[in-house]
């Protein structure tokens, strides 16, 4: 297997676990902020090195350069391949513009030692192919969540028994799928990766988690999708067709369930957590159709809904910390006091639900085009769920920034550190809308090599049914 | 040169315009320094002239050469040539193409002429450019796509910009409420259109129009399409047309666009916008010759429409509402020329409707003064006969046509009773389930946001 030409991954795990160390120390607000600010900006570096060293390789797979942890633990830990590569970098951005548009007034209430070592487990999780490593990390990504949980002093017991079930559900089924049983195997990480995911009707833990948390860090622990990586980690490679095809049904069924309970809610967390549910659920969809055209889709909306839902959940994030939780039963006039996060905020939002010229446009039309070819009438269902989210977008931002202006006394417009992560946001969800077809061949490409992977696994569980598929991989 | 080079830059030049035109508007209207009104006004101009006179050099050129079908490829935007997978950037100019491109052109400008004075120093005054940028692009693309990609790419563009524009004095609730209801109806016929799209390109296995609907110039191919796939196609593409031209059922839409500024409502939903169903209808005509049960379904949607129209017209109180439905007659009038199969008749109707409602839209808020003129020129008040009808009918059945009418044939309240209302209540109740599912799970009340305060008085309070 080919090598990455510096630590890159190990590096992108070490310099947040190292800063949240170094932030936790630090007594002064401000100066957590700044030195997060740095750790999260430099993380970014190296995950951006890592995806270029990557792409240089020409290569699907590679491992880190040093190996440090795998030397430790003689175990091949970290690996990048076509199908992390960019999801490392995104889950880099969204924890830098995350930690920047952090207003001043807010960072007493918000825990950056948190979000530093959060960031650490996810860059550690979507670097991770090992199955038991992964389900580790997995299990120790809710742990910061829970600690804000109890330090804000919410109740956490909905969001502990839901990912308590998961990480269960996980150990049992990857013993099972040890085991050779790799029908109840996958079942049950099946259903351990639905949790995760938040499919209907095991969701109410994200609700919850959006209720209780504060809006950054629920951001964080949704955004980057784990769920479905684990889903492509350890059941995708293992699952028949029809397993996987039952999957992208109730994917499907969530899907339209979430886009029509997003037009309901009265606050616009909920609001947010339904849309984000409707559109993973679409990504979910397209993982479990298994053919290429289906998995190109997912693959792209995966990183098109990173981008468009996060630069949403920012843009509404950044409002909510100036007026308070949102109450979607009035018109709060906002436009006139911050056009620049009303822009994002639509075009964001656009782009999440696959609108032209947007980021989101090719993938939504990979996917809905995957989803018929497999299943002509309910795959039309993928429309449905699009329509729907339009239409909640629509309203709520006419919610939001529209209506009969309230008066202020001091200015509410975006800050300078706001305004760099919207345009940057925006330049990104642009960017990506022109000039889709790099991204969309990288899929591609991606795609058929994880199917062909899948292909061969398949056929060697067959040939020696008692070892599992991942350990006979030379 | 040669001719197909002429062809090529002149062509590129209609579709770059008005692109040009969004990227400055848009770009400004983030960016910390504003253009101002008479930058924008000029930008407005420069965009529009580019265009129109491109797309009269291409009509003069193929005119001078007798070519009906100048096919403008700018490439694949997305390929995937595996799965035979493809976004090309194709443009037509044909008979249909070409002069619904000018008429996008020629009303635009003057409505942009026209919104530059009559906007002068309304804080909208960018808002409204970019959006008019936007629906301008949407309109060029629709009305010049060679593939139905394409048409969908411009087509939402369209859509979008029309429900902002009818929200566009959004301090007020009323028009925000109403450009959701176009929002929402739009999103039915987009969700329709894509699915069309969709299964013609599994049918077919293209997204050219020239393969989907037969090798000959616009009016002149033969769609390779069974009938029974032609029939549930082409019941697609009525459902979306219906949604994008306010045809019966969808009709709701028209009168509450008119909130709108007054030269949004001429050029938009009186004069191109709401033509662009038609417009669809017309370019996927051989689809319908097809089948005869998709030709009558079109010639009775029109007419019923047009029915309705005329019918709810006669009754509006308001010249904008009023306009609105007389606008809507006429679109079900040209729907039914398309399923008689009078493609020439339709699109000459379609012209010159456009150019007379936008006329009539524009003066709209002059019209008492002209009433004013023309009694004073006559020197009576202007009188008001009786119709054959009145005078047919029983009074009862007068009365019961004109509550239909008053109440725009109870559309609306049908279309909520009977889909919005009991699709929201299933979905509220789901979500009442799940407050007691969580409550039980956290042992007491789980939702923070019931405290959220839906009514406050001001930001301070909020902070």
């Amino acid at each position: 297997m080919a090598e990455l030409h510096l630590p890159w991954m190990e590096l992108s795990v070490l310099i947040p676990v190292a800063g949240a160390l170094i932030v936790a120390r630090i007594r002064t607000a401000a100066t957590a902020r700044l030195t997060c600010l740095a750790v999260c900006g430099l993380t970014f570096v190296c995950a951006v090195g890592e995806w270029l060293d990557f792409a240089s390789l020409k290569t699907f797979e590679a491992h880190d350069h040093g190996n440090l942890l795998d030397w430790l633990f003689q175990r091949e830990f970290f690996i990048i391949d076509e199908l992390n590569a960019p999801l490392l970098p995104l889950v880099a951005l969204l924890c830098l513009l995350t930690a920047l548009s952090t207003l001043r007034t807010k960072v007493q209430r918000f825990y950056f030692d948190f979000l530093l070592i959060t960031e650490a487990i996810l860059i550690a999780t979507l670097s991770c192919r090992d199955p038991w490593a992964l389900i580790v990390l997995l299990a120790a990504a809710p742990v910061p969540v829970w600690l804000e949980l109890r330090a804000r002093g919410r109740c956490p017991r909905v969001f502990l028994i839901h990912m308590g079930l998961c990480v269960l559900l996980m150990v049992l089924g990857q013993t099972l799928a040890q085991m050779g049983s790799l029908l109840a195997g996958g079942a049950l990480l099946s259903i351990a990766a639905l949790l995760r995911s938040g499919v209907v009707p095991l969701h109410c833990w994200m609700t919850d988690l959006f209720e209780k948390a504060t809006f950054g860090t629920a951001l964080l622990f949704v955004a980057p999708m784990t769920g479905a990586y684990a889903v492509m980690r350890l059941v995708f490679p293992i699952a028949p067709d029809w397993a996987l095809q039952s999957i992208a049904i109730i994917s499907l069924i969530t899907a339209v369930y979430a886009g029509g309970m997003a037009l309901v809610q009265h606050e616009a967390r909920r609001f947010f957590c339904y849309l984000f549910l409707s559109h993973a659920s679409l990504v979910l969809v397209g993982l479990e159709l298994a053919t290429p055209i289906g998995l190109t889709g997912a693959l792209y909306v995966w990183l098109s809904i990173g981008l468009s839902l996060a630069g949403f959940g920012l843009a509404l994030r950044c409002v909510e910390s100036r007026t308070g939780r949102i109450s979607l039963d009035q018109f709060h006039g906002l436009y006139e006091h911050m056009p620049t996060l009303a822009s994002l905020f639509l075009l964001s939002g656009l782009a999440s639900i696959g609108f032209p010229g947007t980021v989101g446009f090719i993938g939504a039309e990979l996917l809905v085009e995957g989803a018929v070819g497999v299943y002509p009438v309910v795959g039309l269902a993928v429309v449905i769920a699009a329509a729907l989210n339009g239409i909640a977008i629509l309203k709520v931002y006419f919610r939001i920034f529209t209506g009969r202006p309230r008066p202020s006394t001091f200015p509410l417009h975006a800050r300078i550190p706001e305004q760099i992560a919207v345009l940057v946001l925006a330049a990104l969800v642009i960017g990506g809308g022109l000039h889709p077809q790099w991204g969309v061949h990288s899929r591609y490409h991606a795609a058929v090599e994880l199917l062909r992977q899948r292909g061969r696994a398949l056929v060697e569980s067959q040939v020696h049914p008692l070892s599992p598929p991942r350990d006979r991989e030379p | 040169m040669t001719l197909d080079s002429w062809f090529f830059v002149l062509g590129v030049s209609v579709v770059a315009s008005p692109a040009v035109l969004l990227t400055v508007c848009g770009l400004t209207a983030i960016a910390p320094w504003r253009l101002s009104e008479r930058g924008i006004a000029r930008c407005t101009e420069a965009a529009v002239l580019t265009g129109l006179f491109a797309a009269m050099a291409i009509l003069t050129l193929m005119l001078l050469t007798g070519r009906r079908y100048i096919p403008i490829e700018l490439g694949n935007w997305v390929t995937l040539p595996q799965q035979q997978f493809h976004f090309e950037w194709k443009f037509v100019f044909d008979r249909l193409s070409v002069p619904f491109a000018i008429l996008s052109f020629v009303l635009c400008g003057t409505v942009g002429a026209f919104t530059s004075r009559y906007l002068h120093r309304e804080p909208g005054y960018n808002r409204f450019f970019v959006l008019y940028a936007v629906f301008l692009l949407g309109m060029i693309v629709s009305s010049l796509s060679g593939t139905i990609e394409t048409l969908f790419f411009g087509w939402e563009l369209v859509g979008l910009s029309s429900a902002l524009l009818v929200a566009y004095f959004h301090e007020r609730q009323n028009p925000v409420r109403n450009g959701l209801h176009v929002w929402a109806i739009y999103r039915i016929a987009d969700a329709a259109f894509l699915i069309a799209a969709l299964a013609l390109h599994h049918l077919t296995g293209a997204g050219d129009f020239a393969d989907l609907m037969g090798r000959g110039p616009w009016p002149e191919g033969r769609a390779a399409i069974s009938e029974s796939h032609a029939v549930f196609v082409g019941m697609l593409l009525l459902i979306a047309a219906a949604g994008k031209s306010a045809l019966v059922p969808f009709s709701g839409w028209l009168p509450r666009a008119m909130e709108g500024p007054t030269p949004s409502s001429a050029i938009f939903y009186g004069a191109l916008s709401v033509h662009l169903g038609a417009f669809l209808l017309l370019r996927v005509s051989p689809l319908l010759e097809v089948s005869a049960v998709l030709g009558v379904a079109v010639i009775t949607l029109g007419l019923a429409s047009a029915i309705f129209g005329t019918l709810a017209a006669r009754v509006q109180t308001d010249i904008k509402s009023a306009l609105a439905f007389a606008s809507l007659t006429q679109v079900g009038i040209i729907v039914a020329e398309i399923g008689f199969g009078f493609r020439y008749l339709a699109l000459i109707h379609i012209i010159g409707h456009a150019c007379l409602r936008t006329l009539q839209l524009l003066r709209a808020p002059m019209l008492l003064q002209d009433y004013n003129t023309l009694e004073n020129a006559i020197g009576q008040r202007l009188t008001h006969t009786t119709t054959a009808w009145s005078r047919v009918m029983p009074e009862n059945v007068r009365c019961w046509i004109y509550r239909v009418a008053m109440e725009r044939g109870y559309l609306d309240e049908i279309l909520h009773h009977f889909v919005v209302r009991p699709f929201l209540a299933v979905f509220r109740w789901c979500d009442a389930k799940e407050r007691r599912w969580t409550d039980l799970l956290s042992g007491g009340d789980s939702r923070e946001s019931d405290s959220v305060k839906p009514h406050v008085t001001s930001l301070e309070e909020f902070v």
